[in-house]
This record gives structure tokens, C-alpha cells and sequence, in this order.
């Protein structure tokens, strides 16, 4: 997910807010919403909430701060939830959250420099049967091992490459008058 | 009470509806008609059960076989995912096991066009028949009572009307027949006890709650399952929504609140969804709203999600939540019953209690009653996951043993690895080993036993699994989520914590145990709701049973299971190694493994960061990889022979 101006940030919490009644019960509704539209709960969005529910800027934090699923960093692209329930770590969980951490040169909750990448710990996903579970991109990938963590990347890797050339190849091909480009291969 | 109800009309109403429903479930399953029935709770679709589908409607279609293709909920079979149950004309319906695309197209061109069974992958038929052996013939039925999940799997959890033909909501017309103290009298012959792990007798908070009659209370369904490991819950709402819907409004007659709340995990996105349009499809046929089915009683529900803290189970933390406040529990009393959501009266029940009680007017008490122990009444669902060969999950009458879930109906542990212990009940419970095994399944016996019911998660641990670690990991989990209120359980708990893992380290002390063992006591009596007060079970479980190995671990510096990272070591045998295979080298991210002058393998113990890839990554026909722990007893090896200095240009 794109990191999104202040002012969009603004506009969008103002029409979620406005149909939301100003009732102290909504608060953690109104913060799902405004998590599940941008990803992330940014600053002057929980100060816009307070201001709208009446409280102070501390109490949205406070509450926000206290439940799990809240978080203040923009995700990565690829966001990565690596689950760390009891089969999945009797079943080595850690190792694979591990190798994640090493691959990906980033810890738990933050997000890689070129804001390709998230890694996040989750608590149980449900899907005990198939641990160690990780889920990329909202895509559950079931008996995880170390060296399934370079697979992924490394097929993500290739699909945003195959991506990036085949958006520069519609770019190079619509000049009037120019032929076709050859297919390029990465060296 | 009754005088203000029509009930005549609302049984009126409900027979119409009963009727349509009948012939819609009357047409799907005709003799002469094929379907296919998708399990798709969250497991099957991880498993890919919408490929499946997907690929049933494309092969049907592309062989111009008229057959309905509709997704139901969850089996249990979690072991077989993605599962379907197949009919075609001439053959009871089937259910086959493991299946993928294109597995989905040869069954497709077998069953359907030669009229081959495929034998491979089927598990069994679901009806009784004089050619196929039955589901309810393999051995795990003899000992399993499918109550909780009667329709689970067999129903579109997304169609009232499937739901209404299979029994739903009878035993809220059968309540509403009744005056308020009638059925209560009912509840309380059937002995039914919250499910939720505590095992409160649910009558007695419905009681209280008719007590304070006249007044504004409220009605909430528990579906915060935060507990890593389990996942009834989840099953329930995805696989049959209606069963809980019915349970709070028989629930809502009986205590008289006009208002529900579910709170479910905003994990559990598939939940969430199902809930809601179970609530929407029976206000929509009439069976919620301000007079249900016409009777004049009024009841409605409302969905609301949680943020994710563990804490929130508990039933005062969950209240705070829903008032939109930090989920922390408070004092009781005053117990919820008295002064809960927004200061009324206030039940709170979990999902498998309120899916339980329609079972109670329906069968009648005295047949409820006659299932399960003296004690506990009714059914145990629990979620079976871990070292066992058939994860998924299970319902039980209360009473069964551990050993039968565990061995006859789990089938034991897989790859000829031992048994070493059962953790139940997440966080709050306990490791029993196998000397425990014949406990029976009830509330009683297990606190008895130093576990708890708890929700129902049941991990099977084997002899690969370290008890400190274990510990541990529970102990990190509690510990996070403890919401901070009570000294004890904030900071006792990180006090444990430190204390596991200097043993988890090799750094334990001897008198460590016996500092564990006082800590856990002063949290217990310290802390005020069960988080707190069942947060070291895990602790003095593991330390009851095993405390051969906490005294490993800090003695002999040995993790017996070689499991904790700092007291084990990886070790390429070079007996077994072959020379010229290269495969640990690459798998492994510090580059820790070298070859030395014979080009054996070796790794190199200050680099490797025991990420398990080369055991992995080592062929299982050389299988030249082991773990040693203690570290010290790793054999001398030739050092890293030196780099040759490439020259530079």
C-alpha cells in the first residue's frame, strides 16, 4: 500500500466519520474502518477521530495501542503474516518467522526500505491443520520450511519484474511508427 | 408472560416457512438429482477448496452434466481437505477426500460418465446403503457424537432455508410455547454448562437475569476464540450460523432481552461474514426483529467485531470493548448479570453453549442429559492439531478419555515418533502426559488433572517437542497479552518469562524451579481474572510432569528434545556426507557450511543461526545432519580452510 498524503488521509476519515454517529461505543469501529481503508491508522487521523468523538488525542491512542490489530506504520506491497500459534510453533513457526526477519533484512512489524515488503506475527489464523502457516498477500501458504521463504521471494521477485517489463514494453510500443521491441530477459 | 405472546401466529408462520424450506432441500436432495457439496470453511479454502469448486462447475458443465455445485461449511475432516461430498443418480452421496483440479476431473469422467466410484480418494458415503461402506461405520464415529456440529458440512451455511429444513429453529418455536420459568426448568433438568471452558451451569445466569425482570438487559454470544490452537468457534459460525442465531433468541425468550451482541474475531474474516448474513436472511424471513415470526416478541442481533486481544474473552474485558473502551476486565462482582453492558443485566454466553441450546428443547432435557458424565452434561468439541495424523475437528461425549481422542480418533502420532504430551486448553491449560491419558473429557476431571477445558484447543506434542519451550512460548503469549491492570500478572508473568528463557539459554540456576513454582502461586492468588489467575498452568503442569527436563536444561546444559537454539548444535556426520553433494552449502543463508580438505561438510558453529535449512536440505538417502545438544558435545572438526585472496584489478 502507497503511503497516502495528509490530505487524502483527512478527506477520507471525514466521510467515514460522517456516518458514523458521535457515540463513544463507535470508536473501535471507526478505527477498523479507518485501518481497513488505508492500511494503517496514521496520526492526524486519530486526532481527527478524537476531535470528532469529543476525546482527547491520548484516548484514541490508548484504546488503539491496546488491541492488536491496530498498526501506525504504513504495510508494505506484500504484506507478510507469519502465524505463530501453538501447532504452528510446535511445528517450527519460529524458524520460518526467522528466516523471513534474515531474508528480508527487517524485524516484525516494520516494513522494508523500498516499502516492498511487511512482516507482521499473528496469533492463530484457524488453519492448524497445515502449519507452519504464512500468509503472503492474503494467500495462506500451508507446511512453510526455511527454504520456502527464498522461493517466495524469489517468485515474487520475478512476477514484479515480468510486471515492470511488460509495463515498459505497452509504454515503448505505443510511439507511433516504432516496431515492436525484442523481448529483454533479465541478465 | 405468555398472554402478551401470539403464539399461534408465530407457529403459524413458522410452518410456512418450514414448508418452503422442505421443498427446497426436498429438491436438491431428490434420488434422481447430483450435487456437489464443497467444504468451504477457512481450512478447506486454504487448502484450495475454491479451485475445487470452481473446477467441479467447469468439468459438470463441460460435460453437459446437470448438477448443482453449492459450498457448505466444514466437515472435521481437516486431515483430507479439500473435501466434497458427490451424488449422482443410482448412488448414496459420497464423500471424497484430497482433491485438486485436476484430481475434480477424473473423478468427474469416472464417477459421472463410467460410474466408477474412484475409489483412491473416497472416504465414504454419507447415507446408509447396501453398497458403500459408510462414514459412520469408520472407527472414529463409533466414539463420535456430532451435536454441536450436526449440520456442519452438510448444509450452505448461507441459505436459512437449508438450515430451517435441517431442524433450525424448532427448538425456539418449542421454547416460545413455553412460559419463561417452564423453560427454564427445562434448562436447568438438562444440565447444560457453559462451553466456553468454565463450565458455569448456564441456567443459573439466565436465572439471575429473569430475576431483574422489567429492566433493559442485554444478551452477548463470546466468539472472541483468541486462543492459538483452537478453532471450534470459527467452525461453528462458518459452518452452521443458524445454529447460534437460534441459541440466543431462545436464549433472549427466556432471559427477556430485546438485544444481542456477537462478538466475534476480526480474524476470523469468513466468520464475521457468515454471521452477518445469517442475521440479515432471518430478519429478512421474519425470525429477528421487532416481533419475531409475528408473536410480538421482539429480538435482534448485531455483529460486532474485535480488535484482536486475548483478554477480551473474559466476560468483563469484552463488555469494556463493546463500549468502546481498552478491553480490561474490572472486579466482580457485581458479576455481568447484575452490571454489565452499559450498566444493564447483561449473559454472556459462548458459541458452542448457544448452539447447544435449541439441542436442549428439542431433544427435551431428560435425552440431553443423557449424554456425557454425571457432572457434564452433553458434548466436548475440541480442535485437534499438532504431532497428529488426523488433525481436525472433534466431538465427543463428555466422559470419553483422552487416549481414545487422542489415539482412536486422532490416530495417534505420525512417522513412529512417541507420544509425549496432550497441551489442552491454550494458554490457561496444562501438558498432561501420557500417564494422564485416561482422564476422562469432563469440566471436573481435568482442573482435577492440573488442566482446564478451555476453550478446546488440543495440541499433540511429540517427542521432538522441548516442555521448557513449550512453556515458554505459552508464557510469551500470556505475557503480551496480559492488559496490565494487575501488578502480578504484568510483571510476574515477565518474571517468569525471563526465568524460562535463561533456562531456554543454558543460564538457569538450580533454584529456579522452586522460584517458578512460588511466582506462579502469588500470580494466581494475585491477579484478578482468569488470564492472571490460569497463566502459569502451563508452567506447573510442564514442571509436575517433566521435570526431568527443566533439570536438564539447567543442570546438563541439554535440551533433551533438541529444540532450544542455545543449547543445540547442528552436525554434518562425515561418515555419512557425500563428497561431492552440495546442497546444505546452498541452503544455507550465513554460509556456515564449508568443505574442509576431504570435501566433507562442516559447519561452522559461530556462524550458524540453527535455521534448520540444512536438515532440510540434506537428501533423506544421506540424512548426514543431526542435532547434539549439549553444544560441548559437538566432535572437533578441521577449521575453515583460509580464503584465497582473489587479486584485484
Amino acid at each position: 500500500m502507497e503511503v497516502v498524503e495528509e490530505q487524502e488521509i483527512l478527506e477520507g476519515i471525514s466521510t467515514i466519520l460522517d456516518t458514523e454517529p458521535e457515540q463513544f461505543r463507535n470508536l473501535i469501529s471507526i478505527l477498523q474502518e479507518v485501518q481497513e481503508r488505508f492500511g494503517y491508522l496514521p496520526r492526524e487521523g486519530m486526532i481527527k477521530i478524537a476531535e470528532h468523538l469529543g476525546l482527547s488525542p491520548a484516548n484514541v491512542y490508548g484504546v488503539a495501542t491496546f488491541y492488536n490489530q491496530f498498526r501506525f506504520t504504513p504495510p508494505g506491497k506484500c504484506h507478510i503474516k507469519v502465524c505463530l500459534g501453538t501447532a504452528c510453533h510446535i511445528k517450527g513457526g519460529d524458524l520460518i518467522m526467522d528466516q523471513w526477519k534474515r531474508r528480508l533484512e527487517i524485524d516484525e512489524g516494520e516494513r522494508t526500505e523500498d516499502g516492498e515488503y511487511s512482516i507482521e506475527r499473528v496469533g492463530c489464523v484457524g488453519c492448524c491443520v497445515m502449519a507452519p502457516v504464512s500468509i503472503v498477500q492474503d494467500e495462506v501458504v500451508g507446511d512453510m520450511a526455511p527454504n520456502r521463504v527464498d522461493g517466495i521471494l524469489l517468485q515474487h521477485q520475478i512476477a514484479k519484474e515480468k510486471a515492470e517489463r511488460e509495463a515498459k514494453k505497452q509504454a515503448e510500443s505505443i510511439p507511433p511508427g516504432g516496431t515492436e521491441p525484442a523481448e529483454e530477459y533479465p541478465e | 408472560m405468555n398472554a402478551d405472546i401470539d403464539f399461534e401466529a408465530a407457529q403459524k408462520a413458522f410452518s410456512s416457512l418450514k414448508e418452503k424450506a422442505d421443498a427446497e432441500w426436498g429438491k436438491l436432495l431428490d434420488d434422481n438429482a447430483s450435487y456437489v457439496l464443497v467444504g468451504a470453511a477457512t481450512c478447506g479454502r486454504s487448502a484450495g477448496a475454491l479451485e475445487v469448486e470452481e473446477a467441479f462447475r467447469e468439468e459438470l458443465k463441460s460435460h453437459g452434466i446437470e448438477a448443482t455445485v453449492i459450498q457448505v461449511g466444514c466437515f472435521g475432516h481437516c486431515y483430507a481437505e479439500p473435501l466434497a461430498i458427490v451424488k449422482r443418480p443410482g448412488y448414496p452421496s459420497m464423500l471424497y477426500g484430497h482433491l485438486s483440479p485436476i484430481i475434480v476431473k477424473n473423478l468427474v469422467q469416472r464417477f459421472f460418465l463410467e460410474e466408477d466410484p474412484y475409489f483412491e480418494i473416497f472416504l465414504g458415503a454419507i447415507e446408509e446403503n447396501d453398497m458403500f461402506p459408510r462414514m459412520a461405520d469408520l472407527p472414529r464415529y463409533g466414539l463420535e457424537t456430532r451435536r454441536l456440529l450436526r449440520r456442519c458440512g452438510l448444509i450452505d451455511p448461507e441459505n436459512i432455508m437449508h438450515a430451517i429444513a435441517n431442524d433450525a429453529y424448532r427448538g425456539f418455536i418449542i421454547t416460545l410455547s413455553k412460559t419463561r420459568e417452564e423453560a427454564l426448568e427445562i434448562c436447568k433438568a438438562s444440565g447444560l454448562r457453559g462451553l466456553g471452558g468454565g463450565g458455569f451451569p448456564a441456567w443459573k445466569k439466565r436465572q439471575m437475569l429473569i430475576s431483574r425482570e422489567g429492566e433493559e438487559c442485554y444478551l452477548i454470544c463470546n466468539a472472541d476464540e483468541g486462543d492459538p490452537g483452537a478453532f471450534m468457534d470459527r467452525t461453528i459460525l462458518e459452518s452452521d450460523p443458524h445454529s447460534v442465531v437460534e441459541g440466543m433468541l431462545i436464549e433472549g425468550w427466556v432471559t427477556g432481552a430485546g438485544e444481542g451482541f456477537v462478538y466475534v474475531r476480526d480474524e476470523y474474516p469468513l466468520a464475521v461474514a457468515r454471521i452477518h448474513k445469517a442475521i440479515v436472511q432471518a430478519r429478512e424471513t421474519g425470525l429477528l426483529g421487532e416481533s419475531v415470526l409475528g408473536s410480538g416478541f421482539g429480538f435482534d442481533i448485531k455483529v460486532i467485531r474485535g480488535a484482536g486481544a486475548f483478554v477480551c474473552g473474559e466476560e468483563t474485558a469484552m463488555i469494556a470493548s463493546i463500549e468502546g473502551k481498552r478491553g480490561m476486565p474490572r472486579v466482580r462482582p457485581p458479576y455481568p448479570t447484575e452490571e454489565g453492558l452499559y450498566g444493564k443485566p447483561t449473559v454472556v454466553n459462548n458459541v458452542k453453549t448457544l448452539a447447544a441450546a435449541p439441542l436442549v428443547f428439542t431433544e427435551g432435557s431428560e435425552k440431553f442429559a443423557s449424554v456425557g458424565t454425571e457432572t457434564s452434561k452433553g458434548t466436548a468439541l475440541f480442535a485437534l492439531a499438532g504431532k497428529t495424523a488426523n488433525p481436525g475437528l472433534v466431538e465427543v461425549p463428555m466422559g470419553t478419555t483422552l487416549r481414545e481422542v487422542i489415539f482412536d480418533i486422532g490416530g495417534g502420532v505420525p512417522s513412529g515418533k512417541k507420544f509425549k504430551a496432550v497441551q489442552i486448553g491454550g494458554p490457561s491449560g496444562g501438558c498432561l502426559p501420557e500417564s494422564m491419558l485416561d482422564t476422562p473429557i469432563d469440566f471436573d476431571s481435568l482442573i482435577e488433572a492440573g488442566a482446564i477445558m478451555g476453550s478446546g484447543g488440543m495440541v499433540i506434542l511429540d517427542e521432538d517437542n522441548c516442555m521448557v519451550d513449550t512453556a515458554r512460548y505459552f508464557l510469551e503469549f500470556t505475557q503480551k497479552e496480559s492488559c496490565g491492570k494487575c501488578t502480578f500478572c504484568r510483571i510476574g508473568t515477565k518474571h517468569m518469562l525471563d526465568k524460562l528463557t535463561d533456562i531456554s539459554e543454558g543460564k538457569g540456576k538450580p533454584e529456579d524451579i522452586d522460584y517458578l513454582l512460588e511466582l506462579a502461586q502469588n500470580i494466581k492468588m494475585g491477579s484478578l481474572c482468569n488470564l492472571g489467575k490460569t497463566a502459569p498452568n502451563p508452567i506447573l503442569t510442564t514442571i509436575k510432569y517433566f521435570r526431568d527436563e527443566y533439570e536438564a536444561h539447567i543442570n546438563e546444559k541439554t535440551c533433551p528434545a533438541k529444540v532450544c537454539k542455545s543449547l543445540t548444535a547442528y552436525y554434518i556426520l562425515p561418515d555419512k556426507c557425500v563428497r561431492s553433494c552440495d546442497a546444505c552449502v546452498g541452503s544455507c543463508p550465513p554460509e556456515a557450511i564449508y568443505s574442509n580438505s576431504k570435501r566433507i561438510k562442516v559447519v561452522d558453529q559461530e556462524l550458524c543461526v540453527k535455521c534448520d535449512s540444512c536438515m532440510g536440505a540434506c537428501p533423506p538417502e544421506y540424512d548426514a545432519v543431526i542435532k547434539i545438544s549439549p553444544v560441548s558435545e559437538v566432535p572437533p572438526s578441521e577449521p575453515r580452510p583460509e580464503k584465497k585472496e582473489t587479486v584485484k584489478e
